[in-house]
């Protein structure tokens, strides 16, 4: 027998008035899971986080936390524990009394009150500032505060509400990794709300990608980035050039699609995909493409010409007008040979590898 | 436009000063004529006495007046500030149909004539067949006292960052564990000053007092009761200064602690790395 989903969302909606914010959505978490919400403001994926932890209520559809179902039971009540997006770090307690704030409920003996306030403390990096005011603290040291302060009442669901948004981007990197390990320290299920696709990418171990109430796709990083069901997930993950196809061929599992530029390719069916007709998007990561230089050549190789040029430090985008296409390609090259030497105007070649290429669904 | 300038730059400071003086002149002349041995308050002065002082604790009307203006005022300040913290949450925190319409209600008798308020009150107290006493009293100073009170409130309330609420029930709390302890706390300076403020007001009006009070003055009701005796001057200047020091002590406390509570509630809220 499988073992019992740690979160089980189950045809839920959250209607206000006739604007749904989320419409039907199904979702199993699994135990130790660092799964991510992703998904544009206005998706819907604060609204189902909260509704996890209680503060607002499914129209209509069950959420089930351990095989619990959890309808009108109110936050106090439920085994999971948010840091919230301001924080919200009392400003009248101290950091240890901050920490030590849900644990008061338990009536613990002073000894391990103390000593869980110390381990929850030390585990974010913070044991030596329990004395330090609330208002006293950088916007690094709140975060940390408010994890202490989750993760100290052994939640088995810790719920993150676009933890990371308020802090510069040096700061946000190096808590990415933090998180991380802290979760695979801990063991407890994260639930991550996020608007930033790589924070999503380098975090979670699954992620849900969501649009206007609905979930998109759920899959691994990896397998969001490069095998995304439809354009619009392609289009929200990262960078990605569109290329128009007919298709040609198609049988249970592949996809054979002609296009003008990159001539015919077989490829992979993706799980929605469903056919209207004989058009077809075709997509391609801009870093799959690869400068060609000098006399190199490749088996699959297409040639334009450089009308545009981005520089971003240790890499360059470059934009490629391809004969017969619409739109010019996105060519994303680090610079270790000179990509961001390359004059606008050049004539240029390159080569791609065809697994590269995904079918995507409109 | 040269001389325009240099003319206002040189009376600007003239004009602040003359100013100030028509406001607090009046005033300063209080404690003056209080210490001034003669009992006719003009100048010269006479001599540095303090028996009008040490006179007043052995007036029983105006010990007896003093007790109802201090149970007047701790009623009125207390139920002032009970109904401002229900009016100052339900202002900041929700959004409802008739809100504008109903602050704007709340903070109308600010600008009434307090004489008007005073008839009106009168007139419907007699129809109800209520007997004027300290208790009708309290009611007037009540409503008086609201719009101060719910301005100092809304003031704490402010900024107050709902999270917070949500964060204590999220770390088990109950509704009324979560008021007690996270909601009061954050507020605590603004309820305080707003005690204070209410019983300042409280202690020096008049009008209301003096059309509500039947048979127990309050001390500015005495006050005015004793003006008619030139004699007993000197004694209210006493206790006019009095009055005066009190109220200018409560409300500059009431002031320190309305800006702490401010501060607290923009601290907490900020989203800064």
């Amino acid at each position: 027998m499988p073992e019992t989903p740690m979160i089980k969302i189950d045809h839920v909606t959250r209607a206000y008035g006739a604007f749904k914010a989320l419409d039907d959505a199904s979702l199993t978490i699994q135990k130790g899971e660092f799964f991510s919400l992703l998904g544009p403001s206005g998706c819907g994926k604060t609204t189902l986080l909260r509704m996890i932890g209680g503060f607002d209520n499914p129209t209509s559809g069950t959420i089930y936390l351990d095989g619990q179902a959890m309808n009108g039971i109110p936050a106090n009540r439920r085994p999971t524990n948010m840091v919230f997006q301001s924080y919200a770090i009392f400003p009248h307690l101290n950091v240890a009394q901050n920490v030590a704030y849900g644990l008061k409920r338990l009536r613990l003996d002073a000894v391990e009150e103390k000593r869980r306030v110390e381990e929850a403390l030390g585990q974010v990096s913070m044991a030596h500032l329990g004395k330090r005011g609330a208002t006293e603290l950088s916007g690094g040291q709140r975060q940390r505060v408010a994890l202490a302060r989750a993760l100290v009442m052994r939640p088995k669901v810790l719920l993150l509400d676009e933890p990371l948004s308020a802090l510069d981007k040096k700061l946000r990197e190096q808590m990415q990794v933090e998180l991380r390990k802290l979760q695979q320290a801990v063991g407890i299920t994260f639930i991550l709300v996020t608007h930033d696709q790589y924070e999503a990418l380098a975090m979670s171990d699954r992620i849900a990608v969501m649009f206007s109430g609905n979930i998109a796709q759920v899959a691994t990083p990896k397998d969001i980035y490069q095998r995304p069901v439809n354009r619009q997930v392609a289009d929200f993950v990262g960078g990605m050039n569109f290329v128009a196809a007919e298709i040609v061929g198609e049988d249970s599992g592949t996809i054979t699609v002609e296009t003008t530029s990159f001539g015919r390719v077989k490829t992979e069916k993706p799980v929605q995909f469903v056919t209207k007709g004989k058009a077809a998007t075709l997509g391609i990561r801009p870093e799959r493409l690869r400068v060609l230089w000098d006399d190199a050549t490749d088996k699959y190789e297409i040639a334009g010409k450089v009308v545009d040029r981005h520089y971003f430090g240790e890499i360059t985008h470059l934009i490629v007008e391809v004969p017969g296409m619409e739109q010019p390609l996105s060519v994303s090259e680090t610079n270790n040979f000179g990509a961001d030497d390359i004059p606008v105007g050049a004539p240029i070649r390159l080569a791609y590898d065809p697994d590269a290429l995904v079918a995507l669904a409109d | 436009m040269n001389i325009v300038r240099r003319l206002l730059s040189n009376w600007l400071p003239v004009y602040a000063v003359l100013y100030v003086a028509f406001l607090y002149l009046p005033i300063l002349l209080l404690p003056i004529f209080s210490i001034n041995q003669s009992a006719v308050p003009q100048f010269p002065l006479t001599g540095y006495t303090m028996k009008w002082y040490a006179g007043l604790p052995n007036t029983p009307e105006l010990l007896s007046s003093a007790w109802n203006s201090l149970i007047v005022g701790l009623s009125a300040s207390i139920v002032s500030t009970i109904l401002g913290i229900c009016a100052a949450r339900a202002i900041t925190r929700y959004r409802f149909r008739g809100q504008r319409v109903a602050s704007g209600l709340i903070m109308a008798p600010l600008v009434l004539p307090e004489i008007i308020v005073a008839v009106s009150m009168l007139l419907v107290l007699l129809q109800l067949g209520v007997g004027l006493s300290l208790f009708t009293v309290i009611l007037g100073h009540i409503l008086i006292c609201i719009p101060y009170s719910v301005t100092v409130l809304i003031s704490g309330f402010e900024g107050f960052d709902r999270s917070l609420e949500e964060a204590s029930a999220d770390l088990g709390e109950s509704a009324w564990g979560t008021f007690r302890r996270v909601t009061l706390p954050m507020v605590a300076p603004a309820i305080i000053s707003s005690l204070l403020v209410s019983f300042t007001i409280s202690l020096d009006e008049f009008i209301l007092a003096f059309f509500l009070s039947g048979t127990e003055p309050t001390l500015p009701v005495y006050i005015w009761g004793q003006l008619r005796f030139a004699a007993k001057l000197p004694s209210v200047l006493a206790l006019g200064t009095l009055l005066l020091l009190a109220s200018f002590m409560m409300l500059s406390i009431a002031e320190i602690l309305r800006r702490r509570a401010a501060r607290r509630a923009q601290n907490e809220g900020g989203v800064y790395a």
